[in-house]
């Protein structure tokens, strides 16, 4: 069965913002996808809301919407579109529930087109609690007994059938969202009803406890012709009650015999045959008591999934690649294997090395959540590792995880070990370092024997595992049986004479350096940066050496550069890699603060390191030289002062002014940052944050309600180049990673910009940057502030790009490499006729337990883009990408601080002009009827039922518009905004978002919204290229 | 742990710590690409004489147990891995990996650089070695590599099979199947007399008369050891059988019953071991992922017609990593064979049905009482 030669246009759809549960695994699996079609000839239309992914670069697809991913928002693109088909199995659960919605909706039989890779039927087989275990009791397979309820009275029946402890799972959420173990009957209230309001259903499936046993996962591709190969088994290291997203997990699997393993291989393609994938990849998850044998089929996902992208990295099967390639028609045995070029891909990799896959966990973001790992997944990236063995692999994995701080290793170790907890396995180690058995541990861990005794083992021997010669080896999905082509190396350690497997030709080399795990502050935009030096060191005719340790990625793509290191980055692993390759030079400007903090160790022995020299990184970083160096180019900046100890920091204080922004130095996404309004609270920060002794602490004055604005820009030691300037939509104070920005600025003047624009070039030339460089102001009035300058790649540089339609990564790449600016004839005001609102994405909804506030500590995991003619309908794109969709009509609440009830007036006006029924706290309400306005009064909190969070659950309210109060009280602020995160009701927590909310309200009224592809807007449309 | 070090036949040395038996071991050294399943790889009579590096990168990880045996012998004479492991810890182990491998006798080494070792084999072809303590200087060890007899050409079959006749007898729903047993395993048994057929080995020296004799509704032709080209006494009593009752071989058993018909043997540069290749039925196009432990093959290629001296013969699976034939069956005869191991044991289940198939073959030719 070859190529569907019926097929011409296919609709991709990409899975959105990163997420927790849906990550940068989806551009890679997406982006495949894409090249892919292309290649095969077929018209390819994307559209995916999240700018900082590859995939939605426009020479990945014919015609590129960064749109709403909203089934009526794909509707329109399919009306403009008329796609043949639509795949909607590689971006996610996202994608999986679109197709589901516009089948049911009519809109795909109404314009004809097909789904390929996965049917509705099979969808919702798969995904349908109660018909996955009816498909699974007709193949003959076990699920754990469950039951599904849709209200607490259904669930008790299961209580009373089951008892103790129970697993409860919401139907279609991703990662397990909003699900949990229950251990207690009043868990079990809790956890039934959280999981009730997250299933878009309504519907939770509760199932009998299979706590302890060993968790298991294959990965199956199957084709149109029924063939079916099992890629890849992974085992979890962490039995089952952890989520595998954030389990510890081995890949092949360890502990099984053949005959159970056999088993388990059996039963993982009777699944898929049983839900009828018909072509393409899925995921099926086992729990199996390996004492009795026993096998319960947990779950299986009917698309590419995380699980797979990790498959795809650990073994060289490239799985959403083939899948793609086996929803247009071809066989498995029609496709062939990359990596050997001579076989098909119709195979079963076998490996001879281990792998292991870490989360990334970012608890200190969120003081107060749960920060207990169970059935919700809550990790925001993970590492993987490739050794020889598994002690290897299990040591190079914990190295590569980049902890900001190494856990502490105090207390009844073994107690702490009840519990899963991020930092488990360094508490296990530690234990066994101090004596502990592995009967002790296993008692407390369930933990398989096999992995207790390896831990134990390089825990108290940790130098048995680092024996041997370092030598870069092959991952070549076949243990040597074939020769490989694809060069994507790990290192092993082996006894001498251990040889390398590099293969290389005479060109010179350029080293990329990743940014590592995804976490909150570094995700997927410095990936993009990195993917794009590479891109252009090829362009260049240079080989492109990727280092990263991330399998999210699309930088881990063995396809991505020309020759990839799946090494951790630390300087000790990267100055190895230097060694074999000798590299022209290394680019560690673009994977944020994980290879900048390598630069100086990297120049001390003498590495060429391509662009801004790491002396003026440190020019910018360090507070002191570069105030001198404003101070030198007259530029303005907030006051500051740099403290060491807690001492001194309450002394600088009153000098600095308050409120203050008060951090550690060298800081990653704000972490840590607060904002201070009083000595009170500064006290209170430093004694919270355990600031002692000598580490340094800034202070820097805060300006209150001033307009905070990002620059991107590039600079060849000669010339600048202003990419993108972006006003934030909130007022300085929140994080820029977690504010809103809008590209032009929509009220910013001519002058101001002007200035902006010299104040940018002037930087750049003063600290001497060549390549990228961000610079964030302030601007209160008439004047500007210079707040900080990042001679590196920006969070924003994506976004800009996307919203330009000129790729500054690769723009600033070339200049890295040598060319001038001047050659490149570059417009001096790139944005177009069009507004482009990038908006963040935040998990509180994953955090129960913490504040849904912004502010300096920045907590967003991903973003979307808004593109529309004005800025109103761009805003109101972006909110409803970001899943915060604007009400069109109903009734707004708003709660102010006290300074801001002369602005939430305005907003008031608005709302009520739009046919909003207006319901607010005492001291707002009577601001607004001051004005004119009518505004009904509702309790706060502490005022008695029916009160504001009644209110809001009770479904009373469809808009939020509450702001901080300063100082103290905020309960019930926070009471407010969770209750509102939990329905979904839109939640702002600044005025100017409630004007721009406004606004966009007003433009969403007028009609539905236009979509145009990327490719129109730059003016570039006509047929994509093949990406390199 | 004491020293020990691999030498091949071409003077390569790889170094690696001692485990299992004391060695020295001499035998021919090829690899499996298999992930799980050691213990019934190194009893598996296919790999007699054989030093057997696992490519897996961790090897003895569940221990060992009687279950996991697919005969009643280790028959692989040496061991070579990258990292052992010797634990008893498993739910089904009743003896560490390297404690099981002492008392059978199977000096094992660890801490080899095994793909060093593959990739070697890869690119120069199987070849004879051995496994040595550290003390054995290595002209000693070279002279023992030397005394030791090439693959090529050897009849192993005589080595393994039973002296004396021996029976397992299923529920009996099924036929009576007779085998000559070149080197029979557990799991093929198994297959049998699960499916209620009775299965008689016979030592494999047996005579076609003697077989008839044992009133035989299908023979079935047993894997093994060695060079197929070397056993022509079973060649010619096969020849002899072959239409009489259904026939089907697996493995040696293909590689005999192709010379019995007139097609020839050849030695692959490094065989096929391991549990994922691709295996193609050319019948129905459906593709089996299959266990292989071969080291010789039948002549052909894909498309080109099979004359044999029994009449036309159809090519019904070949093998998608190489192209060599996995698969034959006699259009005029009842009689037909596969290359690969649809028993598993190690290995993937996806070809479990031609044992299905075998005895509705049988019981179409003669209904079964």
């Amino acid at each position: 069965m070859p190529r569907r030669d019926d097929l011409s246009k296919i609709l991709v759809l990409g899975s959105g913002p990163i997420v927790i549960g849906q990550a940068a695994e989806f551009d890679y699996s997406g982006a495949q996808a894409c090249k892919v079609l292309l290649e095969e000839g077929y018209d390819v239309v994307l559209q995916n809301s999240n700018p900082a992914t590859i995939m939605t670069d426009p020479e990945f697809a014919t015609a590129t919407y960064v749109e709403p991913l909203l089934p009526e928002v794909v509707a329109r693109v399919i009306e403009r579109e008329r796609p043949d088909a639509l795949l909607p199995t590689l971006g996610g659960q996202t994608a999986l529930n679109l197709a589901k919605a516009l089948y049911e909706d009519g809109t795909l039989a109404r314009f004809g087109v097909e789904l390929i890779g996965a049917t509705y039927e099979a969808i919702c087989r798969a995904e349908d609690r109660e018909a996955f275990d009816a498909t699974m009791r007709a193949a003959g397979l076990r699920t754990a007994r469950n039951t599904i309820a849709t209200d607490l009275s259904q669930a008790r029946v299961a209580l009373e059938a089951f008892g103790l402890p129970l697993i409860v799972r919401p139907a279609f959420t991703l990662g397990g969202r909003g699900g949990g173990i229950a251990r207690t009957e009043e868990e079990f209230q809790q956890v039934v009803a959280r999981g009730l309001a997250a299933s878009p259903i309504g519907q939770v499936l509760i199932d009998e406890s299979v706590l302890g046993w060993g968790e298991f996962e294959l990965e199956v591709m199957r084709d149109g012709a029924d063939n079916v190969v099992v890629v890849c088994s992974i085992e979890n290291v962490d039995p089952m009650g952890v989520h595998t997203g954030d389990s510890v997990t081995v890949a092949p699997q360890m502990s099984l015999t053949d005959r159970q393993y056999q088993k388990l291989r059996d039963q993982a393609i009777a699944v898929i045959r049983a839900v009828g994938v018909e072509t393409g990849g899925s995921n099926v998850q086992f729990a199996v008591n390996p004492a009795t044998d026993e096998i319960v089929v947990i779950e299986m996902n009917p698309r590419v999934s995380r699980s797979s992208a990790l498959a795809s990295k650990a073994t060289g099967f490239p799985i959403a690649k083939i899948a793609a390639r086996l929803a247009v028609g071809y066989r498995l045995d029609e496709i062939p294997n990359d990596i050997t070029k001579r076989t098909p891909a119709s195979f079963e990799p076998a490996i001879d090395y281990v792998v292991v896959k870490w989360p990334r966990f970012a608890f200190e973001k969120f003081p107060g959540v749960d920060d207990r790992l169970s059935t919700h997944m809550k990790s925001v990236g993970e590492v993987m590792a490739i050794g020889r063995t598994f002690k290897q692999a299990f040591a190079k994995a914990m190295r590569s995880r980049e902890l900001d701080a190494p856990p502490a290793l105090g207390g009844d170790l073994l107690a702490r070990l009840e519990v899963p907890a991020a930092d488990r396995f360094d508490v296990l180690l530690e234990a066994f370092r101090r004596g502990a058995s592995e009967a002790d541990v296993r008692a407390r861990t369930s933990i398989d024997p096999w992995f207790l005794r390896e831990l134990r083992e390089l825990a108290v021997d940790p130098e048995a595992a680092e024996r041997g010669v370092r030598t870069y080896r092959a991952v070549d999905t076949c243990a040597a049986e074939f020769e490989a082509e694809t060069p994507y190396y790990y290192s092993a350690l082996e006894r001498p004479p251990a040889r390398h497997e590099i293969v290389r030709g005479d060109r010179p080399s350029v080293m990329i350096l990743g940014s590592g795990p995804n976490r909150i502050g570094q995700g997927i935009e410095f990936d993009y940066c990195c993917v794009h030096a590479a891109m252009t060191v090829r362009e260049a005719d240079r080989d492109a050496v990727m280092v990263n340790c991330n399998p999210e990625t699309v930088s881990t793509d063995y396809d991505t550069s020309d020759r990839l290191y799946f090494e951790p980055l630390t300087l000790d692993d990267v100055l190895a890699i230097v060694e074999v390759e000798r590299p022209e030079g290394v680019i560690v400007q673009f994977g944020g603060q994980t290879p900048l903090k390598l630069a100086a160790g990297l120049a001390q022995p003498g590495v060429p390191l391509l662009g801004t020299s790491p002396e003026a990184i440190d020019l910018a970083e360090d507070r002191g030289r570069f105030g001198a160096l404003l101070d030198g180019l007259a530029l303005k900046a907030p006051p500051y002062a740099t403290a060491h100890g807690a001492a001194a920091a309450l002394a600088a204080a009153p000098g600095v002014g308050f409120p203050l922004l008060v951090r550690p130095s060298y800081v990653l996404g704000g972490r840590a940052m607060e904002l201070v309004y009083s000595t009170d609270a500064l006290a209170d920060y430093l004694a919270r944050t355990g600031a002692n002794g000598g580490r340094e602490i800034f202070l820097d004055r805060f300006l209150e309600n001033a307009i905070e604005v990002d620059v991107d820009a590039i600079c060849d030691g000669e010339d600048v180049w202003i990419g993108g300037i972006m006003q934030h939509v909130e007022e300085a104070g929140i994080h820029s990673g977690d504010s809103a920005c809008v590209l032009p600025p929509h009220s910013l003047g001519g002058e101001m910009l002007r200035e902006i624009r010299a104040a940018t070039r002037a930087i750049a030339l003063e600290l001497g940057v060549v390549g990228l460089l961000n610079v964030q102001y302030g601007v209160l009035g008439d004047d500007l502030y210079v707040i900080e300058a990042n001679p590196r790649a920006s969070r924003t540089v994506p976004f800009v790009s996307k919203a330009t339609g000129l790729p500054l990564a690769k723009l600033a790449c070339r200049v890295m490499l040598g060319e001038k600016l001047e050659a490149m004839d570059l417009p001096d005001d790139p944005c177009g006729d069009h507004v482009s609102v990038k908006e963040a994405v935040l998990p509180f909804d994953r955090f129960a337990g913490t504040d849904a506030l912004l502010g300096p500590e920045m907590r967003s995991t991903g973003e979307v883009m808004g593109v529309a003619p004005d800025f109103p309908a761009a805003f109101a794109k972006a909110q409803a990408a970001a899943g915060a969709r604007l009400p069109q009509g109903g009734t707004a609440f708003l709660s102010v601080t006290d300074s801001d009830k002369p602005a939430v007036v305005g907003v008031a006006v608005q709302l009520h002009d739009l046919g909003f029924r207006i319901v607010a706290t005492r001291g707002t309400a009577a601001a607004i009827s001051r004005m004119g306005i009518p505004a009904e009064r509702l309790n706060k909190l502490g005022e008695g039922s029916p009160h504001v969070v009644d209110e809001i659950e009770r479904g009373g309210v469809e808009l939020v518009i509450n702001t901080p109060t300063g100082t103290a009280a905020r309960a019930d602020g926070y009471e407010i905004r969770r209750a509102a995160i939990a329905r979904g009701v839109p939640c702002i927590t600044t005025i100017a978002g409630g004007m721009a909310a406004a606004r966009a309200i007003a433009a969403a009224r007028q009609g539905t919204w236009e979509v145009r592809s990327l490719q129109e807007i730059h003016g570039t449309s006509g047929t994509a290229a093949v990406p390199g | 742990m004491t020293g020990a070090y691999v030498l091949l036949e071409d003077g390569v040395r790889f170094d690696g710590e001692a485990c299992g038996a004391p060695g020295p071991a001499i035998g021919e050294v090829v690899f499996t690409t298999g992930m799980s399943g050691y213990q019934e790889s190194v009893t598996d009579p296919s790999f007699h004489a054989q030093l057997l590096t696992f490519t897996a990168p961790m090897v003895g990880n569940y221990g060992a147990s009687d279950a996991a045996m697919e005969s009643a012998w280790a028959h692989a004479r040496g061991a070579i891995m990258r990292e052992a492991v010797n634990a008893a810890d498993a739910p089904s182990a009743e003896l560490g990996w390297l404690d099981w491998l002492r008392e059978r006798g199977v000096p094992g080494i660890t801490g080899v650089d095994t793909r060093a070792l593959v990739r070697h084999i890869r690119d120069a072809g199987s070849m004879l070695g051995g496994i040595f303590p550290a003390a054995v200087e290595e002209e000693e060890a070279r002279r023992l590599i030397a005394a030791e007899p090439p693959m090529t050409g050897r009849d192993l079959a005589r080595e393994v099979t039973p002296a004396a006749p021996k029976v397992y007898a299923g529920d009996g729903s099924g036929p009576r199947i007779v085998a000559l047993d070149t080197g029979i395993k557990a799991s093929i048994i198994r297959n049998f007399t699960g499916r209620g057929a009775t299965l008689e080995l016979l030592p494999c020296t047996t005579s076609a008369e003697e077989v008839l004799a044992r009133g035989a509704d299908g023979i079935f032709l047993v894997p093994g050891p060695g060079d197929p080209a070397a056993m022509g006494y079973l060649v010619d009593t096969v020849r002899a059988l072959i239409g009489r009752t259904p026939v089907f071989g697996i493995c040696l058993g293909h590689q005999i019953l192709s010379q019995a018909v007139g097609l020839e043997t050849f030695k692959l540069p490094f065989g096929h071991r391991g549990g994922n290749h691709p295996v193609k039925d050319v019948r129905t196009g459906r593709i089996a992922i299959t266990s292989q432990n071969h080291g010789f093959a039948v002549r052909g290629e894909a498309g080109v017609p099979l004359e044999t001296d029994f009449g036309e013969a159809m090519l019904t699976h070949v093998n998608l990593y190489d192209g060599t034939i996995e698969g034959i069956r006699l259009l005029e005869v009842p009689a037909g064979c596969v290359q690969y191991h649809p028993e598993a044991g190690p290995g993937p289940h996806d070809s479990l049905g031609l044992f299905d198939e075998f005895i509705e073959e049988i019981e179409a030719a003669s209904p079964h009482a």
